[in-house]
């Protein structure tokens, strides 16, 4: 095992009064392209909240370098750990430009506020994401796919060596979703890197991910490499569906292809008795 | 895909020295210097209209000192104050205006929709009527009226929401405060009613230096607060998971910043009264004139200076000799503003 600069430990995480996670270990490898997939309203966000310390934990802690996260200030935190939300809203009428160069706040003060360093930052993290020529378009005219690598050109401008985004291939058509895996696969290759994301689409992490962490009603189910751990069983036991899993003819990872409609409704009422699936939330939490 | 580019990014004019560096944004350095131009012409031109007709030259006599001594009174002792307060209250109010619209992330989000200014009155109002007043039991008073209407409001609203929710939750709290103002006036004696009525109709009539010093006092205390936190304002803008991902201590930020606006808010109407719709209007006729996306709390507070002050004058000049108070002025420039504004957002759907 690899070290993991971010860990949890033994974290409960609690809105208000629903207790969304509870008593939950779980380690990020280093350098790894960890994807979380679940059902809706498993905990996958809110376990991602929990990472990137927008939520303080009902009981445990959040470890970043060894250290409590609620230890270190800010700024600090947000030197090392970039969180792209699920939905950030851009303001009016601000340019790409000027919505990258936001991820330079952790790095500067109030009289040092675009140092060379601060420019460096912005044009690599825009010309990683291909988006240097939009620099002066307003965000709000671009495509969803332009709008969300300006986004992640954002998250990239902060220069952290963990970077979790939140659903980030979420509201875009299938050649946007595989345009932005692709891109952040791209981050992960240099190895410095260790991203962490939330996806919907099953074989798309089997495709993408190193680590899978698979969820469910807030608890881990089974994590590691996806060949070693996705199989139909697997499926069955996280999103309470029959399948069959073959090898993806494209790429040989696992490949989920969900049993016909007759065959999953005679399996379904005969499992909703034993073990009903408890996905009847609106929102992903 | 990643490409290795070398296109330098267009960031416009950059200042670089050891210890600061900054991104100069060319059009609200020109919108700024603009509007300071402004304030000064239009000041200028105030202290040469009244009654008493000055030339240009003779106001300028009587600053430095030249002039006679019927002119110096004139204005020294009469028309500088007049224009002072106008530009040190409007200043308060656009700054304030500025806070509360990026706190809420709505432009309708401003301290007389949301009927904080009629909150200040009631508190000013109390003081007076109840413990006697007094120019500080008056801008204490206003300030507490102010951050009870505040609190009271965010209980009602429940974070940042649409801006027909905002508006209607304005009106009714604005009613209630009203009617309280009216009780609370009706209650007392004549004279103290008097004066608590042409207090509360918003005028720079009769006030002078004591009231532009203690605004002054809160503006220099207050913006720099404002100012320093006008970029933690600006990330909260994208909500409240980017803004605490990119650093910033949120929880602070807003009670911080809130505390900066109901101040400002407080201290600008014990001195002159209520002054309707410069804080809605100035933050957003200064970024027009700036082209920027942020709070811009600099532009907001001089454009407001330049809305009040133009809004006495002509309240003055209008229909003179008779004399519309500022107050009436801007609240009836601001009331047309406002239709334009929300005919705009519904038009585009919000």
């Amino acid at each position: 095992m690899t070290g993991a600069r971010l860990r949890a430990e033994g974290v409960t995480l609690a809105y208000e009064q629903r207790t969304v996670i509870r008593d939950l270990d779980v380690a990020v490898p280093d350098g790894s392209f960890t994807v979380v997939v679940g059902p809706n309203a498993c905990g996958k966000s809110t376990l991602l909240r929990g990472l990137a310390r927008m939520i303080k934990p009902a009981a445990g802690r959040v470890l970043l370098d060894d250290r409590p996260i609620s230890s270190y200030g800010p700024k600090e935190v947000a030197r090392r750990l970039a969180l792209l939300p699920q939905s950030p809203t851009a303001p009016d009428g601000i340019t790409a430009l000027d919505l990258v160069a936001r991820g330079r706040y952790p790095h500067q003060s109030l009289l040092k506020q675009w140092s060379v360093t601060d420019e460096e930052a912005v044009r690599d993290a825009m010309a990683a994401t291909g988006v240097i020529e939009l620099a002066e378009r307003d965000v709000g005219q671009l495509s969803g796919g332009q709008r969300q690598r300006v986004w992640i050109a954002m998250v990239l401008a902060q220069q952290t060596p963990l970077l979790l985004l939140d659903e980030p291939t979420t509201f875009l058509d299938i050649a946007f979703q595989l345009d932005v895996l692709d891109l952040c696969a791209d981050l992960h290759a240099g190895g410095e890197r260790t991203l962490v994301a939330v996806l919907h689409d099953l074989n798309q992490a089997c495709r993408y991910a190193t680590h899978l962490v698979a969820m469910r009603e807030g608890r881990i189910v089974a994590q590691g490499a996806p060949g070693e751990i996705v199989d139909a069983d697997l499926v069955r036991t996280v999103f309470g569906i029959t399948c069959e899993v073959v090898p993806d003819p494209q790429t040989g990872t696992p490949m989920i292809v969900p049993a016909g409609r007759e065959t999953r409704r005679h399996r379904r009422e005969g499992a909703r008795a034993e073990d009903p699936v408890g996905s009847g939330a609106l929102g992903d939490t | 895909m990643s490409r290795t580019v070398s296109t330098t990014l267009p960031t416009g004019p950059v200042v670089r020295t050891a210890r600061v560096s900054l991104r100069v944004h060319p059009r609200t350095v020109t919108g700024v210097v603009v509007l300071l131009v402004v304030a000064v012409v239009l000041g200028a031109v105030a202290l040469t209209l009244g009654d008493y007709q000055l030339s240009l030259g003779q106001v300028v006599g009587a600053l430095t000192g030249t002039g006679s001594r019927a002119q110096q009174y004139v204005v020294l002792g009469l028309r500088l104050p007049r224009v002072a307060v106008a530009l040190v209250v409007g200043a308060a109010l656009g700054v304030a205006g500025a806070v509360f619209q990026s706190l809420a992330r709505n432009n309708l989000a401003s301290p007389d929709l949301l009927g904080f200014t009629t909150g200040a009155a009631t508190g000013a109002l109390v003081s007076i009527v109840v413990v006697g007043g007094g120019p500080a039991g008056t801008t204490i008073g206003a300030i507490v009226g102010t951050l009870v209407t505040a609190l009271a409001v965010q209980a009602l609203l429940g974070g940042a929401v649409g801006g027909y929710r905002l508006v209607l939750v304005g009106i009714g709290v604005n009613a209630v405060l009203a009617a309280l103002n009216n009780f609370l006036i009706l209650r007392t004696d004549l004279s103290t009613a008097v004066a608590a009525q042409s207090w509360l109709v918003g005028t720079l009539n009769g006030r002078s230096w004591p009231e532009v010093v203690a605004v002054a006092i809160a503006l220099v205390v207050l913006v720099p607060v404002a100012i320093a936190g006008s970029r933690r304002l600006d990330l909260l803008g994208m909500g409240d998971d980017m803004a605490r991902g990119l650093g910033v201590t949120v929880e602070r930020t807003r009670v911080v910043t809130l505390l900066v606006g109901v101040a400002l808010i407080g201290v600008a109407t014990a001195a002159v009264g209520p002054i309707a719709f410069v804080a809605l209007a100035a933050p957003q006729l200064a970024r027009r004139v700036t082209g920027t996306t942020g709070p811009g709390m600099a532009a907001a507070g001089l454009m407001g200076a330049v809305l009040l002050l133009a809004g006495d004058v002509l309240g003055q000049r209008l229909a003179a000799p008779t004399q519309f108070p500022a107050g009436t002025m801007t609240a009836a420039i601001g009331g047309l503003y406002l239709v334009w504004l929300l005919a705009r957002e519904w038009r585009a759907g919000r």
